[in-house]
């Protein structure tokens, strides 16, 4: 909007036009960032998929429980003792059940780098297979809950159901669009966005670190199905109407891009039009 | 000047004529100099014709342009229609009808001030101050009007005729207050009764939010909860089930015994280390709902309160003022969690007329 020439004085030329206008290098900075973050994120995806190998372990065979014990022994009885009766340092693993290791193991929260307000999701640590072995040997000292069948995991519930039932039992921490939340000092819930579905089924069922337990009974095997269902969806879906979404985190990002973009445009305005024609 | 009657005489700037008349409060001793104004410095669109019609040109542009985005807004609403059946087309549609009608006003909106900044005359204009009242002869002329006016029309002379006409006027708002008297909370029930009830009741189950089903105590293991509703609530009309579910959600926990600390009068209102509390929260009114197992507090996440499962859900941050109403809770013969009275205090926010002495 040149409606006005920047000099003061009128009866100087317009000035020799630049090699490039300014918004030229905005551009190619915005392009660059794009490609880089892109291929980045192209390269993880890549990285994460490859990691996703389906694996048959007998969970009751004798060979399985002893390399799980094994593996428990050199990895965790440090903090859980030995035959899991738990320690200073770390909690009684009795009647855990399968689907509570394989949480805690599979997505990198054990073995724990370090005491913190809660454990942290770090690169996981053991294989598939390393890691049911480790299920089963804590599944073998006492009954607890099971890791869950594939049935349950595939996604392809009630959306809509699900949903009400995530609205009731889940959003009020993990946010309406499962973008996460925190909770107090330094505690909080994380995304479930980018969450393996049989991860989140294990985590309702055992109720990791200090989310409460949804055991099957409050939410039936197919509930959670449901629910898993519907956060996929939401997942999938997730631009389908509003444009962006700012991380779906609600009013504190939607806040500062108002006040940043739509005061900071109003001021704009405001200086232009205050400001003294050249 | 003083026969000014219209207005003030405009002047260009730096006039000397500083003689005050009826209507200026000047003192005549004034310390300061009137500085003028500061020397006027032309814009580039006055002295340079081409510039000038750049800008005219530019303006021009503007409005046509904003005519465009007008039509576009009302293409779109065409080109992208609302389909019931596909979510994304909202999308589309709010999308580019927005874009439509925001270059459209804006458009309009930066031309005519670009108009009024750079191609209306620049001349800065001093307009000396001037009596607002008329003379003695025009207000007297104006008394004369009203009375002739009152005259001719009889309005104080024909009292019945005046007095039917203000009555008549008087009653012409009576339809809509009948008609909207229902704006009126007179009628309702006293709010102060209203918050003191909910629909527990001794012998109501807890069933779960949103199904309805019942719950054993059994099924509530160490370290669940439970979102919890009382029964009976899933009958209700719709915007009754509203007003009833707003006061009488619950949330059902349930923590090793030991961690319990009960005060004597409540003791029977746990069951096993099972308990409810209202989800309503004491400060505004929001779902208290983030519960955390291994703390046992319970979050808000409107502002931030924390109450102690623990200790009888009391406020231990935040600006909660009183801890979260507890339900008592039993079970009955078929091993079914009841409740055993209603709240003993009302639920949610402090109001007016709250008693302060709800001891149990």
């Amino acid at each position: 909007m040149s409606l006005a020439t920047k000099s003061r004085s009128s009866a100087k030329k317009s000035r020799k036009r630049s090699r490039r206008t300014p918004l030229a290098t905005a551009a190619l900075l915005g392009v660059g960032l794009l490609l880089s973050g892109g291929a980045y994120g192209a390269v993880d995806t890549l990285v994460a998929n490859a990691a996703e190998d389906a694996v048959e372990v007998d969970m009751t065979a004798t060979e399985t429980i002893a390399e799980g014990e094994a593996l428990f022994n050199a990895n965790c009885a440090t903090c859980h003792g030995m035959d899991a009766v738990g320690s200073d340092n770390g909690p009684s693993l009795i009647g855990v059940g399968a689907a509570s290791v394989h949480f805690q193991v599979g997505t990198g929260r054990m073995p724990m780098q370090m005491n913190g307000p809660q454990a942290q999701v770090k690169p996981v640590q053991f294989t598939e297979e390393q890691t049911l072995q480790m299920s089963a040997y804590v599944a073998s000292l006492a009954p607890g809950p099971a890791i869950p069948d594939a049935q349950y995991t595939q996604a392809d519930g009630d959306a809509a159901h699900g949903a009400e039932l995530f609205r009731i039992n889940c959003a009020m921490c993990h946010n309406v669009a499962a973008a996460g939340g925190a909770l107090t000092e330094g505690k909080f819930a994380p995304e479930l966005q980018t969450v393996d579905p049989v991860h989140i089924y294990e985590a309702m069922q055992t109720g990791p670190q200090n989310m409460p337990v949804f055991n099957d009974t409050n939410l039936t095997p197919q509930d959670k199905a449901d629910i898993i269902t519907a956060i996929s969806w939401m997942t999938e879906n997730t631009n389908m109407v509003g444009g962006y979404n700012l991380g779906g985190v609600g009013p504190v990002a939607e806040g500062l891009f108002i006040w940043v973009f739509g005061i900071g445009g109003a001021v704009a305005f405001a200086i232009w039009l205050t400001s003294r024609p050249n | 000047m003083a026969e000014d009657e219209h207005g003030g005489e405009l002047r260009t700037a730096n006039s000397s004529d500083r003689s005050g008349n009826s209507g200026t409060a000047i003192i005549a001793a004034d310390s300061f100099e009137d500085p003028g104004h500061p020397e006027h410095g032309h814009r580039v669109t006055d002295s340079d014709p081409q510039k000038s019609n750049n800008a005219q040109r530019w303006i021009v542009g503007l409005f046509w342009f904003s005519l465009v985005a007008s039509i576009f807004a009302i293409a779109a609403y065409f080109i992208w229609p609302i389909d019931r059946e596909d979510i994304t087309s909202v999308r589309w549609n709010s999308l580019f009808i927005g874009i439509g009608i925001a270059f459209a006003m804006l458009a309009v909106g930066i031309g005519m001030v670009a108009w009024a900044k750079y191609l209306m005359k620049d001349e800065e204009m001093a307009e000396a101050r001037h009596t607002t009242a008329g003379t003695p002869a025009t207000q007297k002329r104006a008394v004369e009007i009203f009375a002739q006016a009152d005259e001719e029309s009889g309005f104080s002379r024909r009292k019945l005729l005046r007095n039917s006409m203000i009555t008549a006027v008087l009653a012409l708002p009576l339809p809509g207050i009948v008609l909207l008297r229902d704006l009126y909370n007179g009628n309702n029930e006293s709010p102060v009764k209203l918050l003191h009830e909910t629909m527990w009741d001794e012998g109501v189950r807890l069933v779960r939010d949103p199904s309805g089903t019942p719950i054993k105590a059994s099924d509530v293991t160490v370290g669940s909860a439970f979102h919890v509703i009382p029964e009976g609530l899933n009958d209700l009309g719709h915007d009754e089930l509203l007003n009833a579910k707003a006061k009488a959600i619950v949330l059902l926990m349930r923590l090793p015994e030991e961690k319990l600390n009960e005060r004597p009068e409540r003791e029977g209102w746990s069951y096993h280390g099972i308990v409810a509390y209202s989800k309503v929260c004491t400060h505004v009114g929001c779902p208290v709902a983030l519960y955390e197992q291994q703390t046992h507090h319970l979050l808000c996440p409107c502002h931030q309160s924390q109450f102690d499962v623990t200790n009888h859900c009391e406020v231990i941050f935040g600006p909660a003022g009183r801890p979260l109403p507890q339900l008592p809770i039993t079970v009955d013969n078929d091993g079914y969690l009841v409740a055993q009275s209603d709240f003993h205090e009302p639920v949610g926010p402090t109001f007016w007329e709250r008693r302060n002495d709800y001891n149990v």
